[in-house]
């Protein structure tokens, strides 16, 4: 998109954004493909986090679909929270952010081989999550050496945050109350224990949660400040068979997030891939995580976007707006006194940038919860798979022959890339490109006194 | 009759570093996927020998290549940034550090570590991304084999040795009172960072004490400083901090535990083998200047 183009968007998105509430894409770059079935992955869990220093805005969604009166989360916090500090959001925030980073199809049409742009973007929005749960019922009394430290209403939920002394203890007041603990979570417990973690429960509060007249729950916000820099996953993995994923959405202001003790790796991007893919977008995408995965050792935590949010090229989604960042947690938005603004296309007071990660974990291969760290690094990076529409023309001259020849060629490399990305036999993929009409025959070269004459009927 | 052998005496200890260190760069850029172009790693070196020139002839020394390569290589292991200046700007720091900052005619930090600190704590242009490497065992083993060679050549192996044998303590025992599932401190161990750490960084004979017991407080005290940093304060890059302030305290240790000092070319004592049927023992040459 040339920059004209790219400041027309961002000019009718600010009409839109102003006039409009936050949520709901609306396409000016082309259109888009339907967003891919969001129930791609099982066991999915999104989290967006804000970081800028020591300052933490834990934002999860909720995507919980059985009966409400047996929902109840147990996350551990660094800190017990006041109410204040507690928050109940929209999802369609975390679903906007999901859509604006997501993995994205572009496809470009070849012009006339004789002569001389069209542009279209898709994007798969990552899958929706279905979070771990516990079953509750009533609340008890402390005497297991477990101390309630607050016990707040927010939103549909009914928060308590739990300090305690002994895995022992807090294990035995959740059973009492009801909370089914998976075998092995007490030495989880034990350990979070002793490096002084409280516990954030949370379960519905029907009546709450009637008056909010919405069929699911809202995703849940914490705000705190602490040194560590972390998502605690443990807790989720100790009963769960097979793996989960979790996609997290780092907000941050100098720059990229990586995991320390894991390594974080880039998604392979920028490939060509063959035409059917694009009915297949999810399917694809899916298969080439999984293979990079296995590629690294299922050890590896995945960079799948990484930009500045004042821009995007190209945009998967409307940028996200102020009011819904801030909602995230992005507390500076909008605030000009700050020293060291960048210049940047776009809002200059935005000075956000936003980290996709995505991974596969299990307990195996990620005993330790993740660890993040901020760097200086600036540099973009998205997910993005390139279509290429072969000019499909009736166009004569040499420079068609030449391109017409070089198309099987292409299309080779794609389906390699293709084989080489997703592990799909090399074969099934020739022949479901030449079904989709990217034939791997040589075209045969018209004569050139063809061309004086062409469909004439009249014979000399 | 049993035979002496002694290994072949290439005279620096520090061709041997250089080489590990190449190795361990290319595997880096071709199989973990180092984010440092060409270019900046020829900024880095050009900006390395530049400074090393200008300080080898305001100080009257002789230039020497195999310092400022290293150096060159560490950056380029270690250190990261979108643009160029920010490492040449390393490099500068580093270099500059061996010359401005001496005491009793030894320079006081190790040259990369004083790059990345600088960079670390002043700036946001330039970070480490200790976390990439990974935690490949073929790997860590690899530079643990690369970096022991060096090492001992240097006479430098009791550092490492001791700086990750209290590292792993410290770690492993962190797990224990957690009763932590034991592949966690496991997974921080093989990280490929800290090994290159421990045998290529605070292993440099030049800024490590001279004497045998104050080595081994030095390395103990960096491991756990860096331990500390790490898990209390939760700084990820706390393995240079803790260098870099066990470096500062290193005249100190020196003044208490004197040894004689180290030069380039001294060649380690000589491995006594027992092996069948004899050859006369070699004889050990005069250390290089």
């Amino acid at each position: 998109m040339n920059r004209k183009l790219r400041n027309a968007l961002f000019a009718a998105t600010a009409v839109v954004a102003a006039t409009s509430v936050a949520g709901g894409a609306v396409a000016f770059c082309g259109f888009y493909v339907a967003k891919a079935d969001t129930k791609l992955f099982n066991k999915a869990s999104k989290v967006a986090i804000m970081r800028d220093g020591e300052r933490t805005v834990i934002t999860m969604a909720n995507d919980y679909k059985g009966d409400l009166k047996e929902f109840a989360i147990v996350v551990p916090v660094p800190v017990v929270l006041e109410e204040g500090q507690i928050h109940v959001t929209d999802s369609a925030i975390l679903d906007h952010l999901d859509a604006y980073t997501a993995p994205r199809l572009v496809e470009y049409f070849d012009e006339d081989p004789c002569r001389q742009y069209r542009y279209n973007e898709m994007a798969m929005a990552a899958p929706a999550a279905e979070s771990i749960t516990v079953t509750a019922r009533k609340r008890g009394v402390d005497s297991l050496g477990v101390t309630i430290e607050a016990e707040y209403t927010v939103g549909e939920y009914d928060i308590q945050i739990l300090s305690a002394k002994e895995s022992g203890g807090l294990a035995e007041f959740l059973k009492q109350n009801g909370y089914k603990l998976p075998d092995g979570a007490e030495e989880t417990l034990a350990s979070y224990i002793r490096q002084n973690i409280k516990f954030f429960v949370a379960k519905v509060n029907l009546e709450e949660q009637a008056a909010t007249g919405l069929k699911y729950l809202r995703p849940l916000q914490v705000a705190f400040e602490d040194k560590r820099f972390m998502l605690p996953i443990r807790l989720g993995t100790v009963n769960a068979d097979g793996k989960q994923e979790l996609f997290a959405f780092m907000l941050t202001r100098k720059g990229r997030v990586e995991t320390v003790n894991y390594r974080t790796v880039k998604l392979p991007s920028d490939m060509d891939v063959p035409l059917y893919v694009k009915d297949n977008f999810g399917t694809f995408y899916k298969a080439m995580f999984e293979r990079s995965v296995e590629r690294e050792g299922e050890r590896a935590v995945f960079l799948e976007y990484a930009w500045d949010m004042s821009w995007c090229d190209p945009c998967a989604a409307d940028p996200l707006s102020d009011e819904e960042l801030k909602e995230l947690g992005v507390y500076w938005i909008g605030d000009t006194s700050q020293p060291g603004q960048r210049i940047a296309p776009g809002n200059p007071a935005r000075d956000v940038f936003v980290t996709r990660l995505h991974v596969s974990y299990d307990a195996e291969h990620f005993p330790e919860d993740l660890m993040f760290k901020e760097t200086g690094d600036r540099s973009n990076f998205q997910g993005r798979y390139v279509l290429r529409h072969p000019y499909k023309g009736d166009a004569q001259c040499d420079a068609a022959d030449a391109y017409r020849a070089s198309l099987p060629e292409r299309y080779e490399g794609e389906a390699q890339t293709l084989a080489r990305l997703t592990g799909w036999e090399i074969d099934k993929i020739r022949e479901r490109m030449a079904k989709g009409g990217q034939s791997f025959e040589t075209p045969k070269k018209d004569s050139w006194w063809k061309r004086l004459w062409g469909n004439d009927s009249k014979d000399g | 009759m049993l035979r002496t052998f002694t290994p072949p005496q290439l005279s620096d200890a520090r061709y041997f570093q250089i080489a590990g260190q190449a190795a361990i760069l290319a595997i880096g850029l071709l199989l973990r996927e180092f984010e440092i172009t060409p270019i900046q790693i020829g900024a880095v070196l050009a900006t390395c020998f530049a400074v090393q020139w200008l300080g080898s002839t305001l100080n009257a020394m002789r230039f020497d290549w195999r310092s400022p390569l290293i150096t060159t290589l560490s950056l380029s292991l270690l250190l990261r940034s979108d643009g160029v200046w920010p490492l040449m700007l390393a490099a500068m720091i580093a270099i500059g550090s061996k010359f401005a900052i001496r005491l009793y005619g030894k320079h006081i930090f190790n040259p990369a570590n004083a790059g990345i600190v600088a960079m670390l704590l002043f700036t946001d242009a330039a970070w480490t991304t200790t976390g990439q490497w990974g935690t490949a065992l073929w790997f860590a083993i690899f530079i643990a084999i690369a970096g022991s060679v060096v090492t001992w050549r240097a006479a430098r192996l009791d550092v490492p040795l001791i700086f990750l044998g209290a590292y792993a303590a410290l770690v492993f025992g962190r797990a224990l009172y957690l009763g932590d599932p034991l592949s966690i401190p496991l997974l921080r161990l093989e990280n490929g960072a800290l090994i290159l750490f421990a045998f290529f960084m605070i292993s440099d004979p030049k800024t490590t004490p001279d004497g045998a017991i104050g080595r081994a407080v030095f390395a103990i005290a960096a491991a756990a400083l860096a331990f500390v940093l790490q898990f209390n304060f939760f700084i990820a890059d706390g393995l240079f901090y803790a260098l870099f302030a066990l470096t500062l305290v290193r005249p100190l240790i020196d003044w208490l535990n004197p040894g004689s000092r180290y030069e380039w070319g001294t060649p380690p004592a000589p491995v006594r083998l027992a092996l069948p049927s004899g050859a006369p023992a070699h004889s050990r040459p005069a250390p290089a200047e």
